[in-house]
């Protein structure tokens, strides 16, 4: 490991506090009336940081804002010109540098979803693309993935390093912190410690355990061809889909769930343009002025959403859009399972006479 | 090629000034649009096809056709039919009101593949648009193309768009056929759907290309009377739209399977739209 630190957990506010004082630090932690109840927050003295338990969202909203302004507005006014008025536009905005500390692979894996559409044409999301140039992933190899997970199915793992920085690496009294990227490294050389040879062995006697780990069961990858010709299968997707809820849950829970809406909100002369989380899920995703709806039920809307992560995605861009992190299921109230679906796309039943 | 869609802002409109209005039907408006940038409105250029996303700010944007030709650039043209909440807010403007635009996006029609051939325009109601920046094109290079021949029907006369340059047209050789769906007091041109107008004059598929554009019942049965006439799927061009907001590919909901109609759309052969799953 060249640049690797040990961080014991004594100093772990200390080192936030560190970093928290160039960048705004995004760590796991509970609320203080909900301490199980895990979501990523800016940290803060006395926050109740939980690196050990696995949070309910991701931190999908440090670079995509559950709602953002993507213009502001303003009509000025002037009886010279015709419409009595000037109107203002204006999309200036700044973005401070960002860490996210202690998410889990899958949750820094996802962004590659978003890398893809956001970055890599045919138009470059400049929000986007201004917090990721700036911000660090540190995520925490995972050791405690629970029923719900199956990032090996996706082509990921529990070691995953793909979209992080720095890994931690849990040890019994701390951990060492291991660079991936030249950002990792500068964000490294800021905390902790030189670590001993015995936790240097020990970091990596675990990444190899983790790296050996299969997490859920078989591939989720090469799915394109099964999904459509099982596209037109109405009785395959009410069975699965029936008891859906349409509540949107698993889109927002999500960290591969890009699906956004612009909306204007103005009050008086002035107003903005805002971005915000959207989900194919509910029936206006797609309802036309005419009445029309191309996805008129949750039938076409659930079939679109496996379809998207993994069919369209995979023929357009040759990765599955989904992580494999298991919030949708684990959260779903209905218990849908995504994995069943796809895992059942190429089945053939057993056709009784 | 200079693009008013920002390269560093794609979802920062361009600032225009609304021209001129025209009331073309009950429910469908006119606008023609100038960039209020001197410099970014000589630089405009786009395609036969493109689209444009209209915004009125505190209310949201829209997506509508360009629907002037590439060949006259003294405005962008856009029609509108008043249907949801940004066509209510765009019809409630005035001639000097200010306006957004975002364009040019997506796709265009495949001029330069069509030149040599004939072409048959089969269109209904609000439809015309996508087809009438087309049609300008050819008549504005009218040596480059064959027959051209304009199938287009509206409910009644007052539904018809562009009711003011059909002189024009035929003036330009253009064969157009005209046609509403019922009989009405002083209407001289034909009587009957687009589909059925199309079976009576049947144009031969021979070295020609169809391109239709419509509601989606006339587009069902125009496609069904091309085949019968001989037209292959990949003489046929049509247009689909979808709900948009970002327009450039993004924000995922005009999708058709893996196809975005917003940038790879909005025009499609038919023979790629029977590639796409049937989500139409």
């Amino acid at each position: 490991m060249e640049k690797a630190v040990f961080l014991p957990d004594t100093e772990l506010h200390e080192a936030l506090a560190a970093l928290s004082a160039d960048a705004q630090v995004w760590v796991p932690a509970g609320d203080a009336s909900k301490p199980d109840l895990v979501r990523f927050q800016r940290y803060r003295p006395g926050l109740s940081v939980r690196l050990d338990a696995r949070s309910l969202v991701s931190a999908k909203e440090v670079l995509f804002p559950r709602s953002e302004a993507l213009l502001r507005f303003v009509k000025e006014k002037d009886l010279s010109v015709p419409a009595g008025h000037r109107l203002h536009v204006d999309d200036t905005r700044t973005v401070p540098p960002a860490v996210v500390f202690g998410c889990r692979p899958c949750d820094a894996r996802g962004f590659l979803t978003f890398d893809r559409v956001f970055l890599q044409g045919p138009y470059r999301d400049p929000y986007y693309a201004e917090r990721r140039e700036k911000t660090t992933f540190v995520s925490l190899v995972c050791r405690d993935a629970d029923g719900a997970c199956f990032c090996s199915a996706v082509g990921s793992g529990p070691a995953d390093p793909q979209g992080s920085d720095a890994q931690l690496i849990a040890l019994p009294d701390g951990y060492v912190l291991r660079a991936i990227t030249q950002r990792g490294a500068a964000l490294v050389e800021k905390i902790g410690r030189g670590p001993t040879a015995e936790q240097i062995q020990a970091a990596r006697d675990m990444l190899d355990q983790a790296g050996r780990e299969m997490v859920g069961e078989g591939s989720l990858t090469a799915m394109d061809a099964a999904f459509r010709a099982r596209f037109q299968d109405a009785a395959f997707w009410h069975g699965h889909i029936d008891k859906c809820l349409s509540c949107g849950l698993c889109t927002f829970v999500c960290p591969t769930c890009y699906c956004f809406t612009i909306t204007d909100e103005a009050r008086g002369l002035s107003g903005e343009r805002i971005r915000s989380w959207d989900a194919c899920m509910f029936p206006h995703f797609t309802l036309e002025a005419s009445g029309h709806n191309p996805r008129p039920s949750k039938v076409e809307r659930y079939r679109n959403r496996v379809g998207h992560k993994f069919s369209y995605f995979v023929s357009k861009y040759g990765q599955v859009a989904c992580c494999g992190c298991g919030r949708c299921i684990r959260h779903c109230p209905v218990s849908v399972d995504i994995r069943a679906v796809v895992r059942d796309l190429p089945v053939q039943e057993e056709v009784h006479a | 090629m200079p693009n008013v869609v920002s390269k560093n802002n794609p979802y920062l409109p361009q600032m225009g000034t609304i021209r001129e209005i025209i009331q073309e039907t009950p429910n469908i408006k006119t606008f023609r649009i100038v960039l209020d940038d001197p410099e970014q409105m000589a630089a405009f250029r786009f395609e036969p096809g493109q689209v444009g996303q209209l915004s009125v700010f505190g209310v949201g944007e829209s997506t509508f056709v360009i629907n002037s030709p590439p060949t006259r650039r003294e405005y962008l043209q856009f029609s509108v039919m008043k249907t949801g909440e940004v066509t209510r807010a765009l019809h409630r403007l005035c001639e000097g009101d200010p306006i957004g635009v975002r364009a040019p996006l997506g796709n265009s029609f495949p001029v330069e593949a069509l030149k040599g051939k004939d072409i048959l325009f089969v269109g209904g109601g609000i439809g015309m648009a996508p087809l009438r920046t087309l049609l300008l094109t050819m008549v504005d290079r009218r040596e480059e193309f064959g027959d051209i021949t304009v199938i287009y029907g509206a409910r009644s006369p007052q539904d018809l768009c562009y009711r003011y340059e059909f002189d024009q047209w035929r003036a330009a050789g253009v064969n157009l056929v005209l046609t509403v769906d019922r009989e009405f007091p002083g209407w001289e041109e034909r009587v009957g759907f687009v589909p059925t107008v199309l079976a009576e004059e049947a144009p031969s598929p021979y070295n020609r290309v169809a391109i239709t554009c419509g509601p989606p019942i006339m587009i069902k049965f125009v496609l069904a009377g091309l085949k019968e006439l001989g037209y292959e799927d990949d003489q046929i061009l049509t247009t689909l739209e979808r709900r948009m907001k970002c327009g450039i590919g993004l924000c995922g909901r005009c999708n058709i399977g893996d196809t975005y109609v917003c940038v790879d759309g909005p025009v499609f052969s038919n023979t790629q739209l029977r590639q796409m799953v049937s989500e139409l």
